[in-house]
């Protein structure tokens, strides 16, 4: 492309001498060639057009000032990449304006004045050239839709004139804020993976080992199988970073590996059944629900913490920015750690049996619930009962999974099916049918969905917006799944089975792009620490998650009733109150029972008669309209009109 | 078959060398930072109490005095001089940034009530119970050279108040009369009366240097212009005014110290009512000073306390106090709007911050930052209720908490009393008076 751009321009040099001088505009590579082309053909009438020009410059100061002249100077301007190519041939069809332009050039340094008026004569250099591409650049409308936080506040009243101001710095500031972060974005340096088949070639027809041969030798080291038969079988969990995988065998058989290295950090047998896994904030600390209590080890291997608060516990979730520590258990209890206190925080008696599905909510840490009468319920450690139930399936749900952005929920069940919901509406979107149907569903971090049917573990694209036929990926493991999992911030599918595991690539699954102050895979040992002690400073508190993340940033509208009722709750008494009249205690005898009783009763509803001589003065005032409006009929219906005799 | 997976090379995303900072890349994408409102809020809420954690006003204190201090001057072209003088005559002048006094000069027989620095700042002038006024020079006499003044002058009864012109060698006393002086000559060169027999004190107005304003026994305030014979107008309010200061930056607005525990700002142009009334205080306002900015000022009341209030806010946003101050006498607010001096009766100048949690000495551009940032998430969530009621807690001396209480108490029964005459009498006979309208008896021109 670039050597065909440097002949056009040969070309150009060589033709444009015939009429004098050269005058080369700046001609940038990612402008194309047809208008180059169009270009030359044009250089034919302008003997004709040069006289034209001449009359042209003399009326320049008239036509500087209509208003028509500012827009042809403006489309006289290098196109940039992002302009259409319709604006770009016809930019190259101002070519024949060259002479023009030289005699301007000529005609430069008197003209200075003029053109620093011109608004887009754009800044001057030293040279005394000007900017061809002059002011910011124009950022693209879905970049900036992006990093959108929220529409636009509606202006109050005129007269609120400070609050209008500070509305409107603040709205400036943040569209400033979110156009630097657009603008931010084209520097990230990654960009996603992908897997893309040849004509008539399914993408799911794709082993691992093609794909892994096809790629670099690093990526190719990404598929491993670890064949452990004897333990199986395996739950797995990605550490935040990404970097550190743990596996739990049902039988016992607990290990955490540093995965990319393939370095064991530490490898032990709990001589129990191991129900499930899971990471705490970092990689030096996990969980393992076992077959009794749930315990705490560290990245060596020792237990540090055995819970007995917590017991029977089969499906763990970490809510990473609350430091909580969810479980729900066989006895049918949702039970919250707080794992920085180490106290739990809330004990639900979800009242639904046996519960061994269960995923969070990334976007509000809502913890869902999968029962075996096809409800699936969403759960908070503020409220005793579920926030949402919804009936999803026609049999037990099996298997329950959001995305990062809280919007998708996707579900399989018993009746073999999996569906697709907008939990922001609680609205199915969409259902599949899968043959055999999924027991474990795990989403990536932009949109992968991975089904484990049987031994068979299947990854499809798109599930929520495009009716999906068939998978983007299929893989057979040896024995039946039992965990699943995409790797954060890499290619990569974890996958537990009955044989060991298995690490499936997965082009276009992770995250490309990490931030280096909330999970960084490359951090070091200090980095962490700063990290950990940060991270501990805004951990969130458990009674901050509801539905909507957000809501803590509403106004609060209540209005005084509602404010004077949590005010009263507070406080324990009334603090606007009537204090109780007690009748003051006089000497001499005169305080008798029936005295204070009659002092008493002089102030009793004082409060009241206000209104009650309101509602008495107004009821009075109806009454007296209503007799006027009668007497007025009365001596409208007595009078006799000269129609009147019409009447029968 | 078109393949690519993710492959980082660790040496884009980690340092070269130990001698290099670590590597950060960012991806502001929101989606991967949930939770950010919850975790502003918690942020906000840390940054709050550690302004709390860290709000330590005071300073240093300077003692050397052998009586009350009386009154204070500020330096107008050195920061970290600032001259005092006392009740038993001494003045003294101190270095701030070493916490010492270099020059002590016993200046009068009895108090020394006022003083001010001219605006060269190589003399100064002090005014006293011994009916003098003196004229002093900055510098300390040379070795075996007596303490003497530039200049004395005996005027007839006993001076208030004194205050120096911005720019010309003129200055203004008051006592039984307000008088203007020139520098060169022993008698005033105008005298301002108005039936009254005693003034407390007079400043003049920073920006339109001919006009003064004063405050008088009989519970007024008068403005005056220089280049007339007569007063301009005055306002009687309901109790006396101790002292009054311009605001520097708009100088049509002036804020007095009252007796009846309160200050009001007035537009120099209305003075029917005042602009705002500052409430606080549990006892006699006695001084009152703006800072450079005109934003906010400082008070110093009978109280023990010292208060700085937003110049448009009617409570104040801070209270100092300390076991050991007595009734706090004088205060001013530093030339480079960073701290406040208080002068008290037991002898003591106190130096404090003017932002009681602000970092001293130069800052690092992160901790500026990070500064910033706190400010502006404190500024965001002021409104919750968690984070405003630990913000505004502000321990109070057991005394002044009981008297405030007090004082509200009192004020509700007066309140009620009214609201009762009202309901018992006919309509429109017992008008609902306003705080601000309450405190004003007249304006006479």
């Amino acid at each position: 492309m670039n050597a065909l751009n440097c002949m056009l321009l040969y070309v150009n040099a060589v033709k444009l001498p015939l009429f004098g001088h050269f005058h080369q505009r700046p001609v940038r590579y990612w402008q194309g060639t047809e208008g180059k082309a169009k270009d030359d053909s044009k250089t034919e009438g302008q003997p004709e057009q040069q006289k034209r020009q001449q009359n042209r410059i003399k009326k320049k100061r008239k036509r500087d000032e209509q208003p028509d002249g500012g827009k042809k100077v403006i489309s006289r301007r290098p196109v940039r990449y992002w302009q259409g190519t319709e604006g770009k041939t016809k930019d190259d069809n101002k070519t024949e304006g060259q002479p023009e332009q030289q005699k301007r050039q000529q005609n430069r340094i008197k003209k200075k004045r003029k053109r620093d008026e011109q608004p887009d004569g754009g800044k001057k250099v030293i040279s005394g050239k000007s900017d061809p591409f002059p002011g910011p650049p124009p950022i693209p409308k879905g970049k900036l839709e992006k990093f959108k936080r929220k529409g636009k506040i509606q202006k109050p009243l005129q007269h609120h004139y400070k609050l209008k101001d500070i509305i409107t710095r603040s709205e400036e500031a943040s569209e400033m804020a979110q156009k630097q972060a657009a603008r931010f974005d084209l520097l990230l340096p990654e960009d996603a993976g992908f897997l893309e088949g040849d004509e008539d070639e399914d993408t799911c027809m794709i082993s691992q080992e093609d794909i892994a041969d096809a790629v670099d030798i690093t990526s190719g080291a990404k598929h491993f199988n670890l064949k452990l038969c004897q333990f199986g079988p395996y739950r797995l969990d990605y550490s935040r970073t990404g970097r550190h995988l743990l596996l739990g065998g049902r039988r016992g058989h607990v290990a955490c590996v540093d995965w990319q290295s393939k370095q064991l950090m530490c490898e032990l047998n709990v001589m129990e059944s191991v129900n499930d896994v899971k990471w705490l904030h970092t990689e030096h600390m996990f969980a393992v629900a076992q077959k009794k209590w749930l315990h705490i080890y560290d990245s060596n291997g020792i237990e540090l913490h055995c819970i007995r608060k917590f017991n029977d516990v089969l499906r763990m979730q970490f809510l990473p920015y609350h430091f909580l520590l969810a479980t729900a258990s066989a006895t049918g209890f949702l039970q919250y750690l707080d794992v920085s206190i180490g106290k739990e925080v809330a004990a639900i008696c979800t009242k639904t049996g046996r519960l061994d599905v269960m995923c969070q909510n990334p976007h509000n840490a809502v913890i869902h619930l999968g029962h075996p009468n096809g409800t699936v319920t969403l759960w908070s450690p503020n409220q005793k009962e579920a926030l949402v139930k919804m009936l999803c399936h026609q049999g037990g749900v099996r298997s329950v999974t959001v995305d990062k952005t809280g919007t998708y929920m996707i579900t399989s069940g018993m009746d073999k099916k999996m569906k697709v919901f907008d939990i922001r509406a609680f609205k199915p979107l969409r259902s599949y049918f899968l043959p055999t149907g999924a027991s474990c569903l795990s989403l990536s971090q932009r949109g992968l969905l991975s089904a484990a049917t049987g031994d068979i573990v299947q990854v499809y694209r798109d599930v929520w917006s495009t009716p999906v036929t068939k998978p983007y990926m299929a893989h057979r493991v040896r024995g039946s799944v039992w965990g699943l999992g995409f790797c954060p911030f890499e290619d990569v599918l974890g996958v537990g089975h009955g044989e060991g595991f298995t690490s499936m690539l997965v082009p276009g699954a992770g995250e490309p792009n990490f931030d280096g102050l909330d999970a960084n895979p490359y951090r070091s040992a200090k980095q962490r620490q700063e990290w950990e002690v940060k991270a501990l400073l805004e951990k969130i508190q458990p009674e901050l998650i509801t539905l909507d993340p957000s809501e803590l940033g509403y106004v609060d509208r209540a209005n005084f009733e509602q404010r004077h009722q949590d005010r009263v709750e507070a406080l324990g008494f009334d603090p606007l109150g009537k204090e109780k009249f007690v009748p003051k205690h006089k000497k001499k005898g005169r305080s008798s029972a029936a005295g204070i009783e009659r002092r008493k009763r002089q102030v009793a509803h004082e409060d009241q008669r206000d209104v009650i001589r309101k509602t008495v003065e107004d009821r009075m005032k109806l009454e007296e309209e209503r007799n006027r409006m009668k007497e007025k009929k009365a001596a409208l219906s007595g009078k006799r009109s000269a129609l009147d005799r019409f009447k029968k | 078959m078109k393949v690519k997976v993710l492959s980082r090379n660790p040496d884009d995303y980690v340092r070269e060398t130990k001698h290099d900072i670590q590597r950060v890349p960012r991806n502001y994408d929101p989606s991967l930072h949930p939770f950010e409102v919850s975790r502003e809020y918690t942020r906000a809420l840390n940054a709050t109490k550690l302004e709390r954690v860290f709000a330590k006003p005071f300073l240093a204190s300077l003692d050397g005095h052998r009586d009350g201090v009386n009154c204070l001057a500020k330096h107008p072209r050195s920061l970290s001089t600032l001259l005092s003088g006392s009740c038993d005559g001494e003045v003294k002048v101190w270095n701030l940034t070493k916490h010492e006094c270099v020059r002590t000069l016993q200046a009068h027989e009895g108090f020394v009530r006022g003083m001010v620095v001219r605006h060269c700042g190589t003399s100064f002038f002090t005014i006293g119970d011994d009916k003098t006024i003196k004229h002093w020079k900055m510098e300390a006499p040379g070795y075996g050279e007596e303490e003497e003044p530039l200049n004395t002058i005996l005027g007839k009864a006993v001076f208030t108040g004194l205050d120096h012109h911005q720019k010309n060698a003129v200055f203004a006393t008051c006592g039984h009369q307000v008088d203007i002086w020139d520098e060169q000559r022993s008698t005033p060169i105008r005298s301002f009366t108005w039936g009254v027999d005693s003034f407390s004190s007079v400043r003049f107005n920073p920006v339109e240097t001919e006009l003064l304003g004063s405050c008088a026994s009989d519970r007024s305030i008068v403005l005056y212009d220089m280049r007339e014979s007569t007063p301009l107008k005055k306002v009687i309010m309901t109790m006396r005014t101790n002292t009054i200061s311009w605001n520097p930056m708009e100088a049509y607005y002036f804020t007095c110290a009252n007796e009846d525990y309160n200050l009001y700002t007035y537009d120099m142009r209305h003075l029917e009512n005042p602009v705002k009334v500052h409430i606080d205080h549990v006892s006699a306002v006695l001084d009152v000073d703006y800072s450079p900015t005109g934003r906010e000022f400082v008070s110093a009341s009978f109280d023990k306390t010292i208060r700085i209030f937003p110049k448009d806010s009617a409570n104040s946003r801070e209270v100092y106090h300390t076991k050991r101050m007595q009734h706090v006498i004088c205060v001013k607010w530093s030339a480079d709007n960073k701290y406040v001096l208080s002068g008290s009766d037991e002898m003591n100048i106190r130096l404090w911050k003017a932002n009681a949690a602000e970092k001293l000495g130069v800052l690092s551009p992160r901790e500026k930052q990070a500064i910033h940032y706190s400010q502006k998430l404190k500024e965001k969530f002021q409104h919750h209720p968690q984070i405003k009621r630990i913000a505004r807690h502000r321990h109070l001396p057991k005394v002044i908490y009981h008297q405030k209480n007090e004082l509200k108490v009192m004020k509700e029964a007066r309140r009620r009393k009214e609201r009762n005459v009202r309901k018992h009498s006919k309509p429109g006979s017992v008008p609902v008076v306003s705080e601000k309208e309450k405190h004003v008896v007249s304006v006479v021109k």
